[in-house]
């Protein structure tokens, strides 16, 4: 198990944590988490940091708390009947629980689905959805952010001759990568990607993973995925989840290596068991 | 499978006496269920050809735009048809808002807890509750308590409290339908509760709300027990052939379903065809109505976008 070395006191924590100069890159900080689901609890009481800029990998079996984790960090946790969170998340040092703008919130902390959801709106209404949300109405900044974030996800040439035809009718491919510029229609500081390449063909994850290397000069990426390898390929560090506990935290050069800390890290890595 | 288990591969898509066994059985409950469906059509056919082929002596432009002489037995039905368009107009713009809106409350801001359990239960049960004692409440409530008396008001107001269940079911199912998906999409991009509702669940879900309200028009129209005791009399002389023959807030009026039960069961010298006239234009109003609401339904769902 991983854990922080960290004053007793909340005061201390803070005091220290001014002084350490890795403290203006820490994005996320997740301390004790525990959720639980009308009593059962999913997620044991885990601890982890999460770097600015930095590509984060969460690997892990079905049912190991992935995607329930990332709900926490966006409090999108809370629309599900019956879900309690207790312990600590905080993103750029703030208590996630004690925000009173959870719109503001998530709109830092991007969200892509496993499965693409294209709105029933049309294709610059999808993108331009985020942000008219959040009151901008100006049609020049709208044009703008919805070509810039069409750009990113890779998806403005096959789609820049009919933006006024419907998000529902693209392909599969098309579709996540439309997710993807939604999520990135609100500028968020964080981007979260639940196991984005699920439905999608080879060569478009493939498109998507050079998005991402350019993205993280500009957020913090946290990847959950099934893939060990693209977890492999483009995370800086990667955590391994089981059942709810953190079984490795590590850089990728110690993770993906012949010798993990942990034995269950390497069998799982090397699809031995899982 | 191996060619060990199969020695005579030839064979082995040969029609055999279970195959034909199957065959039987199919053919037996295809012809079963077609027959059972088939079935439906047929009363609604005879009745149809009933109704008109009976009412056809009376009926004629006059007699649906011509007011109802000698207490109903002569004349028209005019004052009814308009009777029937004012409960029906009155009833529905109390329901339909109450109920649509109720409806979006239970489905998409309300959390599973002893309140909301409440609610359900009481609007399942509201729509078992048979009509005429929906009659008696309103005559209890309305007529007497609210001292609204008998009038349009009174059988208009009772009428929604009767349609009110179904009309939250329905929209409850309208919006069910919506995929929670897209919803959780429009959450995790810092969208409210309501801009989500407003622009995804809603534009998604209006055909099946509409339809679920029209539908409640030709029952509204229908219903006989509950006007009877709140505001709708077996015969009343008016003046004229325009649209505001009444004063909904203290008149009462007539109605086709109650114009059609006193002349079948109560008026003497009615000629014979009368009764049938009446039915014919009460069934036409609502088949009308039933169609119109499946054009709109076809309508709505061609544009439907995902």
């Amino acid at each position: 198990m991983l854990t922080f070395v960290r004053g007793k006191n909340g005061d201390d924590t803070e005091l220290i944590s001014n002084l350490d100069p890795m403290r203006e890159t820490k994005k996320i900080e997740i301390e004790n988490l525990r959720l639980a689901y009308g009593g059962k609890e999913v997620i044991h009481g885990i601890s982890f940091d999460v770097r600015a800029n930095e590509i984060f990998g969460i690997i892990g079996p079905a049912q190991s708390g992935k995607t329930s984790l990332l709900r926490c960090i966006n409090r999108t946790i809370e629309f599900t009947a019956g879900a309690k969170v207790q312990g600590m998340i905080k993103v750029d040092g703030q208590d996630v629980s004690r925000m009173k703008n959870v719109y503001e919130l998530r709109r830092q902390v991007g969200m892509v689905a496993p499965l693409p959801v294209g709105l029933p709106l049309s294709i610059y209404d999808n993108v331009a959805f985020a942000p008219r949300a959040a009151g901008m109405r100006n049609k020049h900044h709208l044009d703008a952010l919805v070509e810039k974030c069409l750009r990113q996800a890779a998806l403005w040439d096959e789609v820049t001759d009919r933006l006024d035809s419907l998000g529902t009718r693209l392909s599969g491919g098309q579709q996540q990568r439309l997710t993807i510029a939604r999520a990135l229609s609100h500028q968020p500081e964080i981007l979260c990607l639940d196991e984005f390449s699920i439905a999608i063909d080879p060569v478009t994850t493939m498109r998507i993973e050079d998005v991402l290397k350019e993205l993280r000069k500009e957020m913090t990426i946290i990847l959950v995925t099934n893939l060990v390898q693209q977890a492999r390929r483009l995370a800086d560090r990667t955590m391994f989840l089981w059942n709810g506990e953190i079984i490795e935290l590590d850089s990728n050069e110690v993770m993906f290596s012949d010798n993990p800390r942990n034995r269950k890290t390497y069998e799982y890595v090397n699809g031995i068991f899982g | 499978m191996t060619v060990a288990s199969n020695p005579s591969p030839r064979t082995q898509f040969a029609e055999t006496r279970l195959v034909r066994k199957k065959h039987r059985s199919e053919l037996i409950a295809k012809c079963f269920f077609g027959v059972m469906a088939a079935a439906m059509v047929i009363p609604l056919i005879l009745i149809v050809v009933h109704v008109v082929k009976q009412g056809m002596p009376s009926l004629s432009w006059e007699f649906l735009t011509t007011n109802p002489r000698l207490g109903g037995i002569r004349g028209g039905i005019w004052s009814a048809i308009v009777g029937t368009l004012y409960i029906v107009t009155i009833s529905l713009c109390v329901s339909a808002p109450i109920g649509v809106l109720s409806a979006v409350y239970l489905n998409e801001y309300a959390k599973e807890n002893w309140f909301t359990r409440i609610v359900h239960l009481a609007v399942v049960n509201l729509a078992g509750v048979p009509s005429i004692v929906h009659g008696l409440f309103g005559l209890g409530a309305f007529v007497y308590a609210a001292g609204m008396g008998k009038s349009i008001l009174s059988a208009s107001l009772t009428l929604s409290i009767m349609t009110l269940p179904v009309i939250i079911a329905s929209t409850k199912e309208a919006l069910a339908s919506v995929p929670v998906s897209f919803r959780e999409a429009c959450w995790n991009v810092g969208a409210t509760r309501w801009q989500t509702i407003r622009r995804i669940v809603l534009p998604n879900s209006i055909s099946g709300i509409l339809t679920g309200v029209i539908l409640q028009v030709s029952r509204t129209a229908g219903e006989t027990a509950p006007v009877m005791l709140t505001g709708v009399a077996t015969f009343k002389a008016v003046e004229g052939t325009g649209l505001f023959l009444y004063n909904p807030f203290t008149d009462q009026s007539m109605a086709l379903s109650m114009h059609l039960y006193y002349i079948a069961t109560q008026a003497n010298n009615a000629p014979p065809s009368l009764p049938y006239a009446i039915a014919t234009v009460l069934l036409s109003v609502v088949l009308l109505v039933n169609a119109s609401a499946i054009g709109l339904r076809a309508y709505l769902r061609s544009r439907k976008k995902w």
